[in-house]
């Protein structure tokens, strides 16, 4: 089933000889439990691509459906709702609220979604023990290394059963190791049937993903095919 | 790959067969380079011919045993901290590939490169792929997946840079219909 259907979608900024066409006629559609990842160079139109599908802009035009609701008919607060029960962000410099511990940073989604504390701290708990973290939930974003930060922001990000996972260079600053351990938490998080949808430059980012879509000023110019088993290395040459 | 190091390697960790070698060597380079049992019996002759390895004898066969001499300890050292030939191939294809497509009319440059970029990420996720269900229960394996994805990952870069280095000449004018072919620089030698 999709979990995000973007169709015809174009986003145009600014107006006459300024305008600056930002996404051109994109379609794209990630089932459950599918890994996409947006390839393109600085100014393809990947983040814009990533704000309109985690409904924080509009597209001029084309529409946007999120579990099949389409999101342009939907008032602000259900917006709001949709973006803090279905939907979870991974950014590049992971946005951790700083004078929150890890544990009050993954719980604050739940709780601002009416979670009564007590649920919403248990839930935070596990997430964060899912993802190797028992020893800091009670650590400062600022006692955590680069590693252990982009971890708990993942954990924020799937944290009460979310169902699509967007990522922005969610390993840009991080070191190789690292990296491979936060594209494996997110792989894991699709197989638990989540959507996922990685926007980057990075070409070993991109590879963890069951499909790549390549985006060049805005457009979508070419997709790998699905993935193939690991099987396929060691056929016979043809 | 020298099959030749890697079995004095192999045999500094003791006496073994040649059926052994073929096994462990197999093993421990996460099977992806496999090895007939005629090429491991042909080097180890060679070996052993060499002084870098001595046999128990005469007796011809899978149950044959052989340990690594000191000279053979001597070469292994030796190698390993020799530098591999790293200095560039005198024709990498891919490159001579988008040099080419520049030139011919009716080509679009931008789709040449599209599809190798296309074909190389495909071959990345197959790599990642691997090391996903494997390389966490065998280091050797997956640093040899590491060693591929990180020399494909390199392709790819340098598309991206070709990407945008025609688009800016194009755009500046500075690619004309008729440009001739690039000279192509001697090839840099690295000793």
């Amino acid at each position: 089933m999709n979990v995000l259907e973007l169709c015809g979608v174009s986003k145009v900024y600014g107006d006459g000889p300024a305008e600056v066409h930002a996404l051109r006629d994109v379609s794209l559609s990630v089932d459950e439990g599918e890994l996409v990842a947006v390839m393109g160079p600085s100014g393809s139109g990947k983040s814009t691509l990533l704000t309109i599908a985690g409904t924080l802009e509009d597209p001029t035009n084309g529409e946007v459906r999120v579990g099949g609701a389409s999101v342009s008919g939907m008032s602000r607060n259900d917006r709001a709702r949709l973006r803090r029960r279905v939907l979870g962000y991974v950014f590049q410099d992971f946005n951790l609220l700083a004078g929150l511990t890890a544990a009050e940073n993954v719980s604050l989604p739940l709780e601002l979604d009416g979670v009564p504390g007590k649920s919403a701290r248990q839930a935070s708990l596990q997430a964060l023990d899912d993802l190797g973290l028992r020893d800091r939930t009670q650590s400062f974003p600022d006692e955590l290394s680069g590693g252990e930060r982009q971890r708990v922001a993942i954990a924020r990000a799937v944290v009460g059963n979310r169902r699509l996972l967007l990522a922005d260079e969610p390993s840009g600053a991080l070191d190789s190791a690292n990296g491979e351990a936060v594209m494996r938490l997110i792989r894991a998080a699709c197989q638990r049937g989540v959507a996922g949808v990685v926007v980057t430059h990075d070409a070993q980012l991109a590879s963890w993903a069951d499909r790549v879509v390549f985006l060049r000023d805005g457009r979508v110019v070419d997709q790998t095919s699905p993935a193939p088993g690991p099987e396929s290395l060691f056929a016979p040459n043809p | 790959m020298s099959v030749r190091h890697a079995l004095l390697a192999l045999l500094t960790e003791g006496p073994k067969y040649g059926l052994q070698l073929r096994q462990e060597f197999e093993a421990r380079t996460g099977e992806v380079w496999p090895l007939n049992v005629g090429q491991v019996y042909t080097t180890l002759q060679r070996l052993e011919r060499d002084g870098l390895v001595e046999s128990d004898g005469d007796d011809e066969g899978p149950q044959k045993g052989f340990r690594i001499t000191g000279r053979g300890e001597a070469e292994l050292t030796a190698w390993l901290r020799t530098p591999p030939d790293l200095s560039s191939p005198p024709r990498d294809e891919l490159v001579i590939k988008i040099l080419i497509a520049m030139q011919v009319p009716h080509v679009e440059v931008h789709e040449v490169i599209q599809r190798h970029r296309r074909y190389l990420v495909q071959l990345m996720q197959e790599w990642t792929r691997l090391k996903e269900y494997a390389a966490d229960r065998d280091v050797g394996f997956g640093l040899v997946v590491d060693a591929e994805l990180f020399r494909l990952d390199a392709a790819v870069r340098w598309l991206d840079a070709a990407d945008g280095r025609i688009r800016r000449a194009a755009a500046d004018g500075r690619i004309a219909e008729s440009s001739p072919m690039p000279k192509m620089p001697r090839r840099a030698v690295v000793r």
